[in-house]
């Protein structure tokens, strides 16, 4: 997740335009891209899969997430002059199961109430900062990434802060949430 | 890394514009997570893949995707995968659907494509059950789940769809979980880069009648020995294994299944025969 | 003594190692090379090796593909359970039964008919041969019969014996021993001089409906092997090597019928060949090519039912199941061929119109025209080209299912870029996405329903031939024994017109009624118990008139005398 935060907190976005990024940064932002890229890809399936499952609030919720999650995308395109997304095979290589900041489809619930959406996006949050701040931390890492991932680590516990703010605004979930009187109904 | 590369597609490229019917939660996401960054990280374009299905929940899966589907009748997506493939060898084509659908229904399919070794991968999405119609015990299920339809558990023991794919010859057999998408597509990738017929099982679990498969995250493991091609020592793996181990278990070096090359002759060649 | 003939039937006999099929087979290259047109079909027990056998051949000097009402002759190299195919040889007091002595008698049932019996003594005469084998004695002793010269004997002998030398000595001394002894009989069905030359072919139904199937584009077959539609597919095997495509044996029929979905869901044309217990399973996956419009044909080789039934008889009793047999609305093309040159045209024709009209055709043959081995006219069979209607590169909001006024939209074949669909057995919108929605699913029923009302087949629909005002309506192999009674009324003066119908769905209502047009009565000739080919006319059809029914059960076959006989009297009365 990224906010109007970052841009008013440094001024990367016109660093590229003076001087060739290096390799290794250009690995990190194509990195960086696709863990964004990614989490704005997987809010916006949740937002269709709540709408199919007539869920339209959280629906609205995972569609705000997503696109929050596609301007920070757009924002290191802008940032590193690329026209189009960086190859595939960065968003790709992953040892964990997904990207950091992409929510496992596991924790969805078709009753799921906005309090739910929004720990999840906590969650998200906490992960993509524990991911950046480990870069940050890597003695394999280049100074220069290493200074880059702790500035997003930065923004990451921001973005968990403002989270935090947005679930005291949402009720907190009914006891029984997750109750469906009617049984399922079949398929083909 | 000045120009990216734009010809490459990302998973989201093979994403159709459908929206899934799958319950929230549903491990089957995560493997359609799981082909469409495969089929990113193999490089491909949409029109170069079909992905043949038959019925049940993870059935559906072709639809959500960008490339050529064909969503067929229940039990009967290794026949027709097997068709395309044959008739149509520049076609990369992966079958995919739920343990009900593969092992109960369409089971003689799955021993005979494991046997003819054509050149497809075969996911399986495996929740031991029939979601589509309402929790019904499948090949799969443990003896004692009950069920509506078999109250107390059926008794029956499950079926080892691993154990029985590497009888029947099949050259690539995995286990992939669903929530490891990003394994579950190196799985799917691997299985496609390997020739002949390559068998994916993938847990997937199912939120709706099998909310006690949500502990599967907690028992999977990465195997803890390399593949190996030695179909012996992959039996006595596979037979002792509890089910949990992920990873690519058997990689074999069987030649896949491969017809005879094009020869072109006139029709009146053919007809010779019958002339008086 | 009569003659000559225009038409000579000889049955041949025997309990395994006999070689009776290797003479019938060899008779009737004989036949064909002395320039008559002839037919061999056949006979045996349920033994896979060593049971009794009989190979019954008509030659003639006039086209046909039906068998005689009675046969001349009925030689017997031995008689062992040969009064199992009693019924399937009929015999008359003008017939000879010919028998080697020290084999028995003749079964009662032979004798009773009143057929002279001769005894040649096949086994001794070959024994005196070196090499010499009794069926070689019997095909010169029957040639000789049928008053066919010792050279086209000896031309066909020659040719059929590959090994040649010794071998092909033995033969030719014993195919002169059997002229021979045939001279010394006192009797002989000469036939008359053979027609006019021209170009002909030797075929069977079975491959014939083969070479149809690859005139019309077939590259992919997979099936299930089951008598008796195993033939066209051993056929096809090489064949389909021949011209790039490729024939997959299939674990069951379930397999086969799927497997030749997703060829031509590949945009290969694509074709199964079964019978009933095969079309039975295969029925669930018929219609998904209905609901997908996915073309296919389906080659049914009928077999007596239900169920196992007699796997080796001829029966038509799978109409019901061809033409009805899908859930759901499902329509598609049954074509019917009905003789053995029209298996080759009629599957190419069924491939034509699947291919054309994205559909499921069913070919509904039979065991009769499917083995049946004959010398006919040669079809004009030239490839069809491709006939596909389908979607280019790129197009711009493509719509796999989009409703046409004919009903055929463009079908994008996997591989092309920018027109990805998913063929679906789900009902679906125009794009293909499954829907249950009322509209989408009237909509899609009516477009696939009108595919088949709206396309003009032509005068491939039926052979209509004759005049008068009586009728008779048939379809598949009883056309032949229809024809040749037809010909025969004529003589009489009995004037009738003969409906074989080929196209048997969609129905052709209005085609028939013009075909039938004036006729006071109709006689309808179908192969099966319960009459399934009337109740189908009468219910997709109104037939002029007083109807009959003239039906038979297999596995005997129509013979021409019966149905004549029937005009004569309806004309009477």
């Amino acid at each position: 997740m990224t906010g109007s935060s970052r841009k008013a907190k440094n001024s990367r976005a016109q660093e590229p335009r003076r001087r060739p990024a290096s390799k290794a940064r250009e690995e990190f932002m194509a990195r960086a891209y696709a863990m964004e890229r990614d989490a704005a890809e997987r809010y916006t399936e949740f937002a269709d899969q709540m709408e199919v499952h007539n869920n339209p609030e959280v629906a609205k919720l995972f569609r705000q997430l997503a696109e929050i999650e596609g301007l920070h995308a757009k924002q290191i395109l802008e940032e590193m002059g690329w026209p189009q997304m960086p190859p595939p095979v960065y968003a790709l290589q992953w040892e964990a199961p997904e990207p950091p900041e992409t929510a496992p489809v596991t924790e969805l619930h078709y009753r799921m109430q906005p309090w739910h959406a929004l720990a999840l996006a906590l969650r998200n949050e906490e992960r993509a900062e524990k991911f950046l701040a480990s870069v940050a931390r890597s003695p394999k890492s280049p100074p220069e990434v290493r200074k880059l991932a702790a500035e997003m680590a930065e923004e990451e516990r921001e973005h968990q802060r403002l989270i935090r703010e947005w679930m005291a605004r949402v009720p907190p979930p009914d006891p029984d949430w997750s109750r469906d009187p009617d049984p399922p109904f079949l398929g083909d | 890394m000045n120009a990216p590369d734009t010809a490459a597609l990302t998973p989201q490229s093979f994403k159709s514009d459908i929206k899934p019917v799958w319950c929230p939660g549903c491990g089957d996401f995560s493997v359609l997570a799981g082909i469409t960054r495969a089929l990113a990280m193999l490089g491909l374009r949409p029109e170069q893949v079909a992905i043949v299905s038959g019925i049940g929940c993870s059935s559906r899966i072709p639809a959500y995707t960008n490339c050529y589907g064909f969503h067929g009748v229940h039990g009967r997506a290794l026949p027709a995968a097997t068709g395309l493939k044959i008739a149509r060898p520049d076609l990369t084509v992966l079958v995919a659907g739920g343990d009900g659908d593969g092992y109960s229904i369409g089971g003689n399919h799955f021993l005979h494509a494991c046997r003819r070794n054509v050149d497809l991968t075969y996911i399986v999405m495996d929740n031991h059950v029939y979601g589509m119609t309402k929790g019904q015990p499948s090949p799969t299920t443990e003896p004692g789940w009950s069920s509506k339809l078999a109250p107390g558990g059926t008794g029956v023991r499950e079926f080892h769809p691993l154990v029985i794919a590497l009888a029947s010859g099949a050259n690539f057999i995995a286990r992939g979980f669903s929530g490891d998408p990003n394994g579950c597509a190196r799985l799917i990738a691997e299985a496609v880069r390997h020739p002949g017929f390559s068998f994916v099982e993938i847990l997937s679990p199912c939120v709706t009648f099998r909310p006690d498969q949500r502990a599967w995250k907690d028992l999977v493991r990465p195997a803890p020995v390399a593949p190996t091609d030695d179909p012996a020592r992959a039996a006595r793996r596979l037979m002792t294994d509890d089910g949990f181990n992920l990873g690519v278990l058997y990689k074999g070096n069987r030649p896949a299944y491969a017809p005879a090359g094009a020869r072109r002759a006139p029709l009146a060649e053919l007809a010779k025969e019958f002339e008086v | 003594m009569p003659g000559p003939f225009p038409s000579v039937s000889v049955a041949l006999a025997g309990s395994g190692g006999a070689g009776v099929m290797t003479a019938g087979n060899m008779l009737l290259e004989v036949v064909a090379g002395a320039g008559y047109y002839g037919l061999m079909t056949r006979s045996s027990g349920p033994q896979i090796r060593g049971g009794e056998a009989v190979a019954m051949v008509r030659a003639a000097t006039f086209p046909t593909d039906g068998p005689d009402d009675a046969f001349h002759v009925l030689a017997a190299i031995d008689w062992q359970n040969v009064a199992r195919f009693a019924d399937e040889i009929p015999l008359g007091p003008g017939s000879l039964l010919v028998g080697d002595p020290t084999q028995g008698e003749p079964p009662d049932h032979f004798a009773r008919s009143g057929a002279r019996y001769a005894q040649v003594p096949f086994k001794a005469l070959a024994k005196a041969i070196r090499g010499g084998w009794p069926n070689m004695v019997a095909l010169g002793l029957l040639g000789g019969l049928m008053g066919i010269g010792r050279e086209a004997l000896e031309a066909a002998v020659t040719k059929a014996t590959r090994k040649g030398g010794e071998a092909l000595e033995a033969n030719l001394a014993a195919v002169r021993a059997g002229l021979a002894e045939a001279a010394k009989l006192g009797v002989s069905f000469p036939l008359a001089a053979p027609p006019a030359r021209s170009p002909r072919w030797l075929v069977t139904g079975n491959e014939a409906a083969g070479l149809g199937a690859l005139a019309g584009g077939v590259r992919f077959v997979a099936a299930y092997p089951i008598t008796p539609a195993t033939e066209l597919l051993e056929w096809m095997s090489p064949a389909l090597a021949k011209v790039g495509g490729t024939l997959v044996q299939a674990e069951d029929e379930l397999a086969s019928i799927n497997m030749i979905l997703g060829a031509s869901y590949g945009g290969v044309p694509a074709l199964t060949a079964t019978s009933g217990p095969g079309l039975a399973l295969m029925t669930e996956a018929i219609g998904l090519g209905v609901a997908a419009e996915i073309p296919i044909v389906v080659v049914d080789v009928m077999r007596t039912g239900p169920s196992t039934g007699i796997a080796t008889k001829t029966e038509q009793a799978d109409l019901n199941i061809a033409l009805h047999g899908l859930h759901g609305d499902a329509p598609h093309v049954v074509v019917a061929p009905n003789s053995l040159a029209d298996c080759c045209a009629a599957t190419q024709w069924a491939v034509e119109l699947a291919e054309t009209l994205q559909v499921p055709a069913i070919v509904l043959s039979d065991q009769y025209l499917g083995q049946a081995r004959g010398v006919v006219e040669r079809p004009d069979c030239r490839e069809s080209g491709p006939m596909r209607l389908v979607a280019p590169a790129n197009g711009a909001g493509y719509r796999r299912y989009t409703v046409t006024p004919s009903g055929v939209s463009p079908m994008a074949i996997p591989g092309t870029p920018g027109v990805t669909y998913t063929a679906d057995g789900l009902e679906h919108n125009e794009r293909g996405t499954p829907s249950s929605l009322a509209a989408d699913h009237l909509a899609q029923l009516e477009k696939r329903a009108r595919k088949l009302a709206g396309f003009d087949c032509g005068e491939r629909w039926a052979s209509v031939e004759g005049e008068g005002d009586l009728a008779v309506v048939t379809f598949g192999s009883p056309t032949a024994a229809v024809r040749e009674a037809l010909a025969r009324a004529a003589r009489d003066g009995v004037r009738a017109r003969l409906v074989s119908i080929r196209l048997l769905s969609p129905a052709q209502p209005a085609r028939l009624a013009r075909a039938l047009a004036g006729v006071r009565r109709v006689l309808v000739v179908e192969q099966n118990h319960s009459g399934q080919f009337l109740r189908y006319l009468s219910s997709a059809y109104q037939l002029p008139g007083e109807v009959e029914s003239l039906r038979r059960p297999g596995p005997l076959p129509f013979r021409p005398g019966e149905i004549h006989q029937r005009l004569v009297e309806w004309a009477r009365a």
